[in-house]
């Protein structure tokens, strides 16, 4: 049996939780360059728990920022093709950053806050941690007018599924009722809370940016409540393939554009119309004539799973894409995917095969999400 | 009467005459995880030792199994495709992978015995 875990590395970071995954018995992994919980108990009971009761995810390893100055909103449109111009005070748009082919170099949620102290526009953006010091790079060349504050000293942590809204409101009532994809700021025991109504499994949940010192008391305290357990990367990675969510360097990367990448539904019509983003012209072409190939989902027939990587053909057995994210469903209790087909095999029920070692695999193109997602949507 | 070999797959092969009975070890099955997807190979086909005889599949990746002697199949254990899980709960037992009929007793008796393999698993973590 070949293992393919990688060795650590003795300069991996550190995120403030770290101690207490190691305490709660995590098996610990290697993940963008920092030593990450893959698992507690197991990933199959911690998916599960997270679909019926409440996951507490670490993600501190992800980037947070503030980005401010005179028309930031503006300027930081010419970087993503996301609305930010109509985004709403304390309201969270999902965006892409791209670049001059329109091809997404990472992707990212941006809040818009209320003024800075010099009564600036003010941005609040969490990143992949694997493109963290690339995107903030970028984002402080491209636009040297604005102010980026990277928040090295803040712990993010998620609180996913349908009793994550109870769990919290036990200690910060007002969040019962928060719009899905909002963000508000709280004083919790003289602690500021950043409190986003997000998150990356389907489910209603939260993400909660906190000063790193105070990261692992809130979690003990959310911890205390029997409905929450800890939750690893690779139950994450499992529940947001069945939300039919992207992993950046997987699902997108700078191979592929937003519109090939189905993500469409994240740019506005007046973004798509007025362009001014990087790679506009080629989005837009795309817009108007159809990408060449688009990422879809995959339902498996059988019960072998197909991983990245797996080749994806036609009944004739003409290669048609390939798989970029494929597992087992543990909701589903069968194997899915999704990757990137030619544009003539996208539509839902288009049967292909999935290669794997040299076999095919029956499967059939597929609406996602794979379960249905259960954002709040208000009372 | 029989007797168990390990490999550093973290393979185990219990002999009872020439007949082999293969899985992986509970220390296998723990680092795996939740066990989701066993391929067997048919009966009948023939391996060398080294050669990838079945894959396992947990939530999060898939392993390979190799033959941990050369050999020919006679029988793979039809519940793990039902019931995968088996692998998880009872690997010595119940979750068996496959039985060979062994070429080479001494491709067998080279691989670690339990005090070998004990002290192996003790130095890999």
């Amino acid at each position: 049996m070949a293992s393919t875990d990688q060795d650590s590395s003795n300069s991996l970071r550190l995120t403030p939780l770290h101690g207490l995954h190691c305490a709660s018995g995590a098996r610990m992994v290697p993940f963008a360059g920092y030593d990450m919980p893959v698992q507690y108990e197991g990933i199959l009971a911690e998916h599960l728990h997270t679909r019926t009761h409440a996951g507490l995810f670490d993600v501190s390893h992800m980037g947070q920022a503030f980005l401010s100055g005179p028309q930031a909103r503006a300027r930081f449109e010419t970087l993503v093709p996301g609305d930010l111009a109509n985004l709403a005070q304390d309201r969270i748009r999902y965006t892409q950053l791209l670049d001059a082919q329109g091809a997404i170099l990472d992707d990212l949620m941006v809040t818009a806050c209320a003024p800075d102290a010099n009564g600036d526009e003010r941005l609040f953006l969490v990143v992949n941690a694997a493109r963290k010091a690339h995107d903030f790079a970028l984002i402080a060349a491209a636009l040297p007018d604005l102010t980026l504050d990277i928040l090295e000293d803040r712990a993010l942590l998620a609180l996913q599924g349908p009793e994550a809204a109870s769990v919290l409101a036990g200690l910060l009532p007002e969040v019962a009722t928060q719009p899905f994809m909002s963000m508000r700021r709280f004083e919790l025991g003289g602690v500021t809370l950043f409190v986003s109504r997000s998150g990356y499994t389907g489910e209603d949940g939260f993400e909660l940016s906190v000063e790193a010192p105070e990261a692992e008391r809130l979690a003990q305290t959310l911890l205390a409540d029997a409905r929450v357990k800890l939750i690893g990367l690779g139950a994450r990675d499992s529940l947001r393939l069945e939300a039919g969510l992207c992993l950046y360097g997987h699902d997108i990367d700078e191979t592929t554009t937003p519109v090939e990448a189905d993500l469409l539904w994240s740019m506005s019509k007046r973004r798509r119309a007025e362009g001014g983003f990087p790679g506009a012209a080629i989005v837009q072409e795309q817009i108007a004539s159809g990408a060449r190939r688009r990422r879809v989902g995959l339902a498996l027939e059988g019960k072998a799973p197909a991983r990245e990587g797996a080749d994806i053909v036609d009944m004739h057995g003409a290669p048609v894409g390939r798989v970029t994210s494929g597992g087992f469903a543990p909701s589903l209790g069968r194997p899915i995917a999704m990757g990137y087909v030619d544009a003539s095999h996208a539509a839902p029920g288009t049967p292909l095969q999935l290669l794997v070692r040299g076999k095919p695999l029956s499967a059939h193109v597929t609406a996602m999400p794979f379960v249905p997602t259960r954002y709040y949507r208000g009372q | 009467m029989s007797e168990t070999r390990y490999t550093k797959d973290h393979e185990y092969i219990r002999l009872e005459g020439d007949i082999a009975t293969i899985g992986i070890t509970d220390f296998a099955q723990k680092q795996l995880g939740d066990v989701v997807y066993v391929e067997l190979p048919e009966a009948g086909l023939a391996f060398v030792k080294g050669a990838q005889a079945a894959v396992v599949e947990s939530v999060k990746a898939a392993s390979e199994v190799y033959a941990p002697v050369s050999g020919d199949v006679t029988e793979v254990n039809s519940a793990l495709e039902g019931a995968p899980a088996i692998v998880n709960e009872d690997p010595a037992g119940a979750g068996w992978f496959m039985k060979m009929r062994i070429h080479d007793a001494s491709e067998f008796n080279d691989l670690m015995d339990e005090a070998a393999y004990q002290a192996f698993v003790q130095s890999c973590c």
